[in-house]
């Protein structure tokens, strides 16, 4: 019954994460991790973006400090998510606990914008909704990993996926804040820490110098 | 230490990371407001990560040499126009990577 009426609402999720999860399978295993760490990193580390980002963080030689301060940055808008969600999730129960852990961009965008059919207890019906998500999710970046393992055809190129991911992900962040300074401070930052920094730090220098720069441009709104 | 307990360890912490970052809110700001500190964080930095993200895909393209990034910056210049023309983030993801897929077998 609560499959019945959650599943319709996440199938276009069914196809993006297939969409995002293969190609994700498939970097890591190119990268010369074996394919079962695609299915472990899928489910103790959900996150679309966070995973991307970690493989090129495995294959740096960055200290680990490092290493988790990138992703800590990379994940902070999940904390705007659960602002949102606080009033929301108190009907939750005891899907709450699994909702707040697999709170990625996507299940936040359905979990926003659905509203509870009748006669159906909010909590099974979010939890439904996010383990459906997450089950995609691992479904992809498994047959990818496998796929990757097994076909020597070349994917050139689909490391673009990810590319493509943060370019979307940049558009929606200024359609929803309607200001670009702190995408063109970001920018500025990024570009100076490659020439100035080199390729291998350049992600952290460029965290650290835009929240600075932001905090100096903005701080007193 | 080996690259094997290396990898293992990192993906330990990334998940305590994530976790961290999604439950953080619910633990301090169920009762209380949160602090505008927060929603400085909440609000601008967000938008710099993705801007710094973009140019981190590209950092090790070799501008001077041939193709110069054309195919990356045309690939780009397309998930941009076809996000803001349809909105439909996995249209734009997928048609950017399958175009750039097939600009690098072609040029």
């Amino acid at each position: 019954m609560v499959l019945a009426q959650s599943f319709p609402v996440t199938l276009p999720v069914l196809f993006g994460y297939i969409a995002i999860g293969v190609p994700f399978g498939l970097m890591l295993v190119k990268a010369g991790y074996p394919w079962w760490l695609s299915p472990i990193m899928s489910l103790v580390m959900y996150a679309g973006a966070g995973q991307y980002i970690a493989i090129g963080l495995f294959a740096s030689k960055a200290p680990f400090s490092a290493m988790v301060l990138t992703m800590l940055m990379v994940n902070i808008r999940h904390i705007v998510y659960g602002l949102s969600l606080i009033k929301q999730f108190r009907i939750a129960g005891a899907w709450k606990p699994y909702l707040i852990f697999s709170l990625t961009d996507e299940t936040y965008a359905l979990l926003t914008g659905v509203k509870v059919p009748p006669r159906i207890p909010a909590g099974p019906f979010y939890g439904m909704i996010a383990l459906l998500n997450q089950s995609y999710w691992i479904l992809g970046s498994t047959l990818g990993a496998i796929a990757g393992q097994l076909i020597p055809f070349s994917f050139r190129g689909v490391d673009f996926a990810l590319t493509a991911l943060f370019a979307v992900l940049l558009i929606d962040q200024i359609r929803r804040t309607k200001d670009v300074v702190p995408p063109i401070i970001g920018f500025g930052c990024a570009i100076a820490s490659v020439l100035f920094a080199g390729s291998s730090n350049m992600l952290i220098v460029a965290l650290i110098s835009s929240m600075v720069l932001l905090i100096l441009v903005r701080g007193r709104s | 230490m080996s690259e094997a307990l290396r990898i293992g360890l990192a993906v330990i912490a990334f998940a305590l990371v994530i976790c961290a970052t999604r439950a953080f809110p619910f633990l301090l700001f169920t009762r209380r407001d949160p602090p505008s500190f927060l929603r400085f964080i909440e609000t601008y930095i967000p938008p710099a990560v993705m801007a710094i993200l973009v140019v981190y895909c590209f950092k090790d393209i070799r501008w001077s040499e041939y193709p110069c990034g054309f195919r990356e910056l045309i690939a780009l210049g397309c998930v941009i126009a076809v996000h803001i023309w349809k909105k439909n983030a996995m249209l734009s993801i997928f048609g950017g990577t399958a175009l750039y897929m097939l600009l690098l077998q072609i040029w």
